[in-house]
């Protein structure tokens, strides 16, 4: 009930807090704000209770159950929904797609941000974090683990570099911006490859336990499943991102981008769609969603919600270019990639170790507080560096009473 | 080592033995209580001897449990740093001076031995079976030195899997035909036989017969090639503009 609470809260809060039209009083708003920064305080000392009383004392992780919502949300959704930024960057420096250039940036920039909550939320749930540099130094070439942790150091750093030009414009440090516009290509190939690696390699975590997993979503096609989901996942984001960054910040960016964003990512969804329903067929599991309903119901919703309608839906709306359809269709790819991940990672889990796992409202409130702080570090970074293009800014005068952050 | 189950009259002098011989503090302690709530690895309790399979006629079945120390154990493929790591004589070790507390070990492990120091807050150790091969004077496990019945023989797994084939054959109305952990897991340091179904007796059934790593092999394998041909492929894609929207606007 609580986290239920604390969900409902928090939606409420941001829709709230960062709606542009909202006619709050300034009063009401500065109280909202002060429980954003509760929830973020109460997360806090999550991680205080955390390094003094231990793992068991926060979470409801046990010896049968190891790996909890920190893993399966933080860590697992976090880097897949950042997928837009490598997916942006491709289709404008690879493939030279420039008509995509107005809105890489800000995908660049959730997509950084999204990699310094992930190595939070993964630094906050080893058991000693101050070695998380160990895996660099301790090569392990077989640990999956190893390789994840290698590619997510390095990619963070790719997307600092990726995102380096705005914060250099902003200082006019013109030659080393200059230097940047050199190295951006290779960078850039640097980060696909990186990704690619660890996108589809986060699936690789999951092959190790084929007696623990259940047979709906355990198959050698993993990593693949992850990888191509993740494109989805990332480009679905960008137009739930674009949408709130006008809907909130005024930030208006170029909608026919999202219409097309939209189309590729209906294309990408059919694919994936088509993969998973021959792998389910080849491996003559359809069974199992009669013999397990709850199991079932997860995957149906998670094909049929977050992929088949979407991609229906992407398709359709490419014709008229509705907004609130393809804002819609959107949020199902995020929320079926999302099912997909838990499935994986904490649902698929439950017939081999019983229903023992739920998180402790203390996982929730630092979950929320880390997606918090992510969005307050956008829009901070979004107010004070040149995020977005400045021909689309807003020609009004901008209100001081409307930007909350 | 072999587990003779059928040899076990339960006295836990295995479970004594290792506490003492590894100073794990007696928190949890081997009891005599027999019909209390089992007893549970932690990472201060490697191994615990429970009564299993109290519903058969003939009484229930004292059974060890601890780390089977496989041949191609999954905890040591998935660890990041190499903090479990099988030595050449076969047993799996912990290093804790490595470990950062991922559980990527508790995750993988088929036959769920590792256990992890939920209550510490910063320097939280896995704790198993380390087939005592730890300590520099190396005699043998204290288990196997301590079971007054042989219930626990220590050797070479060959010998012992030949030993173990030989009793099974001898008395086939003691034994089930299944020498547990030949198979299991592509294998295990520790062999079981027993009097009853395994599936009866608390150890992990369903275990693939294949060695873990081999399913995450092939996907590690790929990570050279894939990194080879998407470094050509996109190299070539931005130098050929095939997708390319640069006619509409002018290039920089």
């Amino acid at each position: 009930m609580l986290e239920g609470f604390f969900v409902m809260v928090f939606i409420g809060v941001l829709a709230w807090v960062l709606g542009r039209r909202s006619r709050l009083r300034l009063r009401m708003r500065v109280e909202l704000l002060a429980l954003l920064l509760a929830t973020v305080v109460a997360g806090a000392y999550v991680v205080v209770r955390r390094f003094e009383a231990g793992l068991g004392a926060v979470t409801n992780l046990s010896d049968t159950f190891p790996w909890g919502i920190w893993i399966a949300f933080d860590l697992l959704c976090g880097v897949a929904l950042a997928a837009g930024g490598f997916v942006l960057a491709a289709a404008v420096h690879v493939f030279h797609l420039r008509r995509f250039e107005p809105i890489l940036r800000p995908a660049v920039l959730s997509s950084f941000l999204s990699y310094l909550l992930v190595a939070a939320a993964l630094v906050l749930d080893l058991g000693r974090p101050y070695r998380f540099w160990h895996p660099l130094i301790m090569w392990q070439p077989h640990s999956v683990l190893f390789e994840t942790t290698l590619c997510i150091t390095f990619y963070s750093l790719v997307l600092a570099v990726e995102f380096s030009p705005a914060l250099l414009e902003k200082l006019r440090w013109r030659g080393v911006a200059a230097a940047v516009k050199h190295i951006t290509l290779p960078v850039v190939m640097t980060g696909v490859i990186l990704s690619t690696l660890h996108q589809s390699s986060f699936g690789s975590i999951f092959l190790i336990i084929p007696q623990k997993l259940h047979a709906l979503w355990y198959t050698p096609a993993l990593p693949i499943f992850f990888l191509i989901s993740s494109v989805c996942a990332g480009m679905a984001a960008i137009i739930v991102e674009s949408h709130l960054c006008a809907a909130c910040l005024g930030e208006h960016l170029p909608w026919k981008l999202m219409v097309d964003l939209g189309r590729a990512c209906s294309r990408v969804l059919w694919v994936y769609l088509f993969m998973r329903v021959v792998d389910l067929t080849w491996r003559g599991v359809w069974i199992e969603i009669a013999a397990r309903p709850w199991l079932g119901g997860s995957l149906a919703l998670e094909l049929v919600g977050g992929a088949l309608v979407p991609a229906l839906g992407f398709a359709l709306i490419a014709r008229d270019c509705r907004r609130k359809g393809l804002v819609l269709c959107a949020l199902l790819v995020v929320g079926g990639v999302v099912l997909n991940r838990l499935n994986v990672c904490w649902f698929g889990l439950m017939p081999a170790t019983g229903l023992i796992y739920w998180p402790s409202w203390m996982e929730w409130v630092l979950t929320l507080s880390l997606l918090l702080l992510g969005v307050m570090a956008f829009v901070a970074a979004a107010r004070f560096l040149p995020v977005f293009p400045k021909e689309e800014l807003p020609l009004e005068a901008p209100n001081p009473e409307r930007i909350v952050l | 080592m072999l587990v003779d189950t059928t040899r076990c009259i339960g006295c836990r002098a295995c479970v004594r033995a290792c506490d003492q011989r590894n100073h794990l503090d007696q928190a949890q302690g081997p009891t005599t209580v027999w019909d209390g709530p089992a007893e549970r690895l932690a990472y201060n309790q490697w191994t615990v001897v429970n009564l299993e399979d109290r519903a058969d006629s003939s009484g229930p079945l004292p059974v060890k449990q601890q780390c089977l120390h496989c041949l191609d154990p999954a905890c040591v493929s998935v660890c990041p740093v190499g903090a479990m790591h099988r030595l050449p004589s076969g047993a799996v070790v912990y290093r804790a001076e490595r470990c950062i507390g991922c559980r990527y070990c508790m995750f993988a492990c088929p036959f769920g031995i590792p256990r992890f120091q939920w209550d510490s807050g910063l320097t939280p150790v896995i704790g198993k079976c380390q087939f005592c091969a730890q300590h520099a004077l190396f005699t043998g496990p204290a288990c196997a030195a301590a079971c007054p019945t042989g219930a626990l023989k220590f050797g070479a797994r060959d010998a012992l899997l030949v030993e173990a084939r030989a009793r099974v054959r001898a008395r086939p109305a003691r034994y089930v035909d299944h020498i547990y952990g030949e198979q299991e897991a592509g294998g295990t340091s520790w062999l079981y036989v027993a009097g009853r179904p395994f599936e009866r007796l608390g150890l992990t059934q369903g275990v693939p017969s294949t060695a873990l790593p081999a399913y995450t092999k092939t996907a590690m394998g790929l990570v050279p090639w894939v990194v080879t041909i998407l470094a050509v492929v996109l190299s070539l894609l931005s130098y050929l503009p095939v997708y390319s929207d640069l006619g509409r606007e002018e290039k920089t």
